[in-house]
């Protein structure tokens, strides 16, 4: 029997504001336990929540880069539940009607384009943080308790793990580059839960689904999947059957565990937020984050074709975070040729930051500095040996590159006027290496230009000494 | 200090003029209070402060302008005072101290007025009799065998036993109007989203008000000129100019529209109440007014839609008494369910418990349709009732309740009796309309109170109105002596 998948993710994306979504607390990562919280996070008797509009301006953002509908007239809905972390027992959610609906991202698979639809964005708040110890307590740490979130549920168009796994790429990326949220997994700042089910070729009926819980890396994503794809099928030929159950992604062991069954819906008793109005969202609104909106990724790499000749392979990697994408058009802009400052990127920079595990900003490089250090290799002041040496220290000091290879004494010497006097003293002196060249041994000129090079203690501009050399020699 | 025969602008006046200071005014209140409260028991708390605020007032100077500077007040103990013990009656907070102040008790503050203590009250105002206190009993003024009503009754109890001229209450089906009426004062409930509810311990968000309880309906405008407002901690709170409200005080009501509803009238409202309440009538007439019989024939969905909306939100909005973070935890819990169902079992009284369930229960999945959404439905048809009566009058007048003040004791064994008590407060909460209670006369021995009810937001015609009114009576000089 042969089956087919079928996927759908829920992704959470904070949003970077200053502040919460309904309380004036600031929004921080990593800082002491409760310290950025009111009372109004800690749920206290007769507080209440007021909106932040920038909040849900960035949602819209958000909303309007996935090419979703916004919402005109719209409410928030209370999620009811009880949980250390949940203060008011209550999440503020948009149940009824969200955010948006109706948005979809392009993914690529095997050479094959396919939309991924979105059913729907909603504006929510996050909840605090429970944490274990080991001493039998659980303590509660309400810092991220009412952060502004962004729920994305996609429809359940994902076939894949790998499809799967370029949604969230894509995802991340289109919504890194509004600028509107972080989207670091590591962070918790993007938080992806997953539906899939596996039903019979061509069966006109869903096949129960199970959710994985703890991913915490798109890399984790596709391999539960795929771990959950699998043993799906084997339960199915095996002649069971699926429980609705939530699971666990177990890094280690490689596998999903069961977490608990599923017995029918939860009730979260939703309904509407009597403390806040309702909100409209005018047309004018959302012209005016429209207007904001950062460009795409997509628009990017179109550009970085079209306008530079860039590869679109190579495009697709500059695009790939918001980081480089900008460094690399700072790097253009700071004059370097755009292909240089695009292998340089993709190339040695990239290498560096991987075998150092740094991003971008963790290290010294500017995008002055190294359009400089391209500008020195193809104005000949450098060799591309020396250029090696350059961008070790430039990558990790604030190193202008030009003053410091002539301090360093590393310019090439590429004068014809000083490298001539050179070239005819080493061929007078190799007068069977000139029969040799003439002979058709072409072998020859490799000697010459390494006495060059020995003379000039490696300084020696090779392509002009190869020149110099070759109009010498024809004189002769 | 004599506050049967004393009101706002003459003490005003005192302590304007030196005659009096705020410290004594204070301190004779407090004596008052320690003489009058062990009998009828409407407080709660005692600021230990107050006396201290009172010299602070006199040293910072009575301000003349401000009608309030140096009066002391009281505030039912729903709303949060910081350092001040607030309960809101309920054993789960009952050694709560907020760290905040509720907006209402700031612009008090600020307007000089110094809060004595915090007042009795039925459970998060979850009652009308103030029986559903964890603490105390409160007694009627009138007859202390008798309730005050409920749930601001310790708020109108110590009105009208003369402990302090005016005190905030908390309106959510009636909670401020209905003890008013058995006490033989005014009340005021403002229009939903007029007073922050900022601070307010939240019972039925979408209906919960903050109003003014008072034996003159010219203090309660006082009061009301000082509370009222937008504010930005309170998303609900409505952005609209706040009038004087004193302003159309004294003014004649000659050409008034005033409509009586039919079923305000009707079945299950004492006859001696409706006698009372044609004889109102006829004193508007007298004074120029026209009253005509009309008919908002939704009234009888309402007392049902209500307890659906308000047990629903309160159910949601309780939760947060759980045990983790402040008020009372039951002890020696073992685990995270322990904490939860131990702390809120043996927290909570049995009429909060009761609404919970009711509540939850509607808002269940399979449920909500039919309870929860449809009773949103019936609210918006109650609303239309009385919009289509505003089209054509200025005032809507009927009895508060439907009979006076029952006996301790004899309805709190029976909560749909007591829940039928509040049909006639209950559609003005769903429709968000401002309403108030004032004294309308007597039956056997017990005031009856006469309700009015204006358009959003226009509180200063009710007042015009319960003014005019109120000078035609003699009721502000009838003092209860309390059968005992």
């Amino acid at each position: 029997m042969n089956f087919e998948t079928t996927i759908g993710l829920e992704v959470h994306v904070e949003l970077k504001t200053q502040s919460k979504m309904f309380s004036p607390s600031p929004v921080s990562y990593g800082a002491e336990p409760n310290t950025m919280t009111n009372v109004i996070d800690w749920g206290f008797p007769g507080v209440l929540p007021s909106i932040n509009k920038g909040a849900y301006s960035y949602g819209i953002m958000v909303a309007l880069a996935l090419h979703a509908n916004i919402t005109e007239f719209t409410h928030f809905d209370r999620k009811n539940y009880f949980y250390p972390d949940n203060p008011k027992a209550y999440q503020i959610t948009q149940a009824e009607q969200p955010l948006a609906t109706n948005g979809w991202v392009e993914i690529e698979v095997d050479g094959q384009k396919k939309k991924i639809g979105i059913a729907e964005l909603h504006v929510e708040e996050d909840a605090g943080k429970n944490q274990h110890e080991p001493d039998g307590y659980s303590y509660v740490d309400l810092n991220r308790q009412g952060t502004p979130l962004v729920e994305i549920v996609s429809k359940p168009d994902i076939a894949s793990p790998e499809e799967a796994y370029q949604y969230l790429e894509q995802l991340r990326q289109i919504v890194q580059f509004t600028g509107a949220s972080d989207v670091k997994m590591e962070e918790g700042s993007m938080r992806v839960d997953t539906n899939l089910s596996v039903a019979p070729i061509g069966s006109d009926q869903w096949g129960t689904k199970t959710e994985i819980k703890n991913l915490n890396s798109f890399n984790h994503v596709r391999d539960g999947l795929a771990y959950e794809q699998k043993r799906q099928q084997e339960v199915l030929r095996a002649g069971g059957e699926i429980r609705q159950e939530t699971r666990r992604w177990d890094v280690d062991k490689k596998e999903t565990i069961l977490m608990r069954v599923k017995e029918g819906a939860d009730d979260y008793r939703y309904f509407p937020e009597p403390d806040l109005p309702p909100v409209h969202v005018t047309q004018a609104w959302i012209a005016d984050v429209q207007a904001t909106l950062p460009e795409a990724p997509a628009q990017r790499r179109a550009r970085y074709v079209n306008d530079w000749g860039i590869p679109e392979y190579d495009a697709g990697v500059l695009t790939n975070t918001l980081e480089m994408a900008n460094f690399f058009e700072a790097t253009v802009a700071a004059g370097a040729e755009a292909k240089q400052a695009s292998n340089w990127l993709m190339g040695e920079v990239s290498g560096y930051l991987n075998s150092e595990h740094l991003e971008l900003k963790d290290v010294a490089l500017t995008p002055a500095h190294l359009a400089g250090m391209i500008n020195l290799i193809q104005d000949g002041t450098i060799s591309s040996k020396i250029a090696k040496k350059v961008f070790q220290e430039i990558i990790k000091n604030d190193t202008e590159p030009k003053a410091w290879v002539e301090a360093k004494g590393m310019v090439q010497l590429s004068d014809p006027a000083v490298l001539t006097p050179i070239v005819t003293e080493i061929l007078d002196n190799n007068q069977q290496s000139i029969d040799d060249f003439k002979a058709g041994k072409d072998r020859a000129i490799g000697f010459l230009v390494g006495n060059i090079m020995k003379q000039t203690r490696g300084k020696a501009n090779p392509k002009v000494v190869n020149q110099i050399l070759m109009t010498e020699i024809k004189k002769r | 200090m004599d506050y049967f025969k004393l009101d706002i602008d003459q003490l005003h006046s005192a302590l304007v003029s030196g005659e009096l200071t705020a410290a004594d005014l204070t301190a004779q209140t407090l004596a008052g209070i320690r003489t009058v409260d062990p009998e009828i028991e409407a407080f709660l708390a005692l600021n230990p402060e107050a006396e201290k605020t009172a010299g602070a007032r006199d040293a910072q100077g009575i301000d003349a302008n401000q009608a309030l500077s140096g009066i002391p007040v009281a505030i039912k103990d729903n709303i949060v005072t910081k350092g001040l013990t607030t309960t809101a009656a309920s054993k789960m907070l009952a050694n709560f101290v907020p760290i905040y102040d509720a907006t209402v008790v700031e612009k008090l503050a600020a307007a000089g007025a110094i809060n004595v203590g915090k007042l009795n009250m039925d459970e998060f105002a979850m009652g009308s009799s103030t029986e559903n206190s964890a603490f105390k009993v409160t007694k009627n003024a009138w007859d202390h065998r008798r309730v005050p009503g409920g749930s601001s009754g310790g708020s109108a109890a110590a009105v009208a036993s003369g402990q302090v001229l005016v005190a905030l209450g908390t309106d959510t089906g009636g909670s401020i109007r209905q003890p008013a009426a058995f006490n033989g004062i005014v009340g005021v409930k403002p229009t939903y989203g007029r007073v922050s509810r900022w601070g307010l311990i939240a019972f039925g968000s979408s209906l919960d008000a903050i109003g003014t309880l008072s034996r003159s309906v010219k203090d309660s405008a006082h009061v009301l000129n000082v509370i009222a407002g937008h504010d930005d901690k309170d998303a609900t709170s409505a952005d609209q100019p706040v009038p004087d409200f004193t302003a159309k005080i004294g003014q004649s009501i000659k050409g008034m529209k005033i409509a009586l509803p039919e079923e305000y009238l009707g079945e299950g409202v004492d006859p001696q109440i409706a006698a009372a309440i044609r004889a109102a009538a006829e004193q508007f007439r007298a004074l120029g007014a026209t009253v005509d019989t009309v008919s908002l024939p939704h009234t009888k969905y309402a007392v049902p839609a209500y307890y659906i909306i308000a047990s629903s939100e309160a159910s949601s909005n309780l939760q947060r008494f759980d045990g983790i973070r402040y008020g009372f935890r039951a002890k020696d819990v073992q685990n995270l369910t322990d904490v939860y169902v131990r702390s809120r079992s043996e927290g909570f009284g049995p009429e909060v418990k009761r609404r919970i369930m009711l509540g939850t229960f509607s808002l269940s999945a399979g449920f909500y349709d039919a309870y929860f959404k449809k009773a949103a439905q019936v609210r918006t048809l109650i609303t239309d009732d009385f919009n289509q009566i505003f089209a054509d009058y200025d005032l809507i007048m009927g009895p508060t309740t439907p009979t006076v003040a029952f006996k301790i004791g004899e309805k709190v064994t029976d909560p749909l009796t007591m829940y039928m008590n509040d049909i006639l407060t209950i559609p003005v909460n769903l429709a968000g309309l401002p309403a108030a209670s004032i004294p309308a006369g007597f039956v056997d021995g017990m005031p009856v109170g006469l309700q009015l009810i204006a358009k959003h937001f226009d509180e200063a015609t009710i007042y015009q109105a319960a003014d005019a009114f109120e000078g035609q009576n003699d009721y502000l000089d009838q003092i209860p002596g309390g059968a005992r």
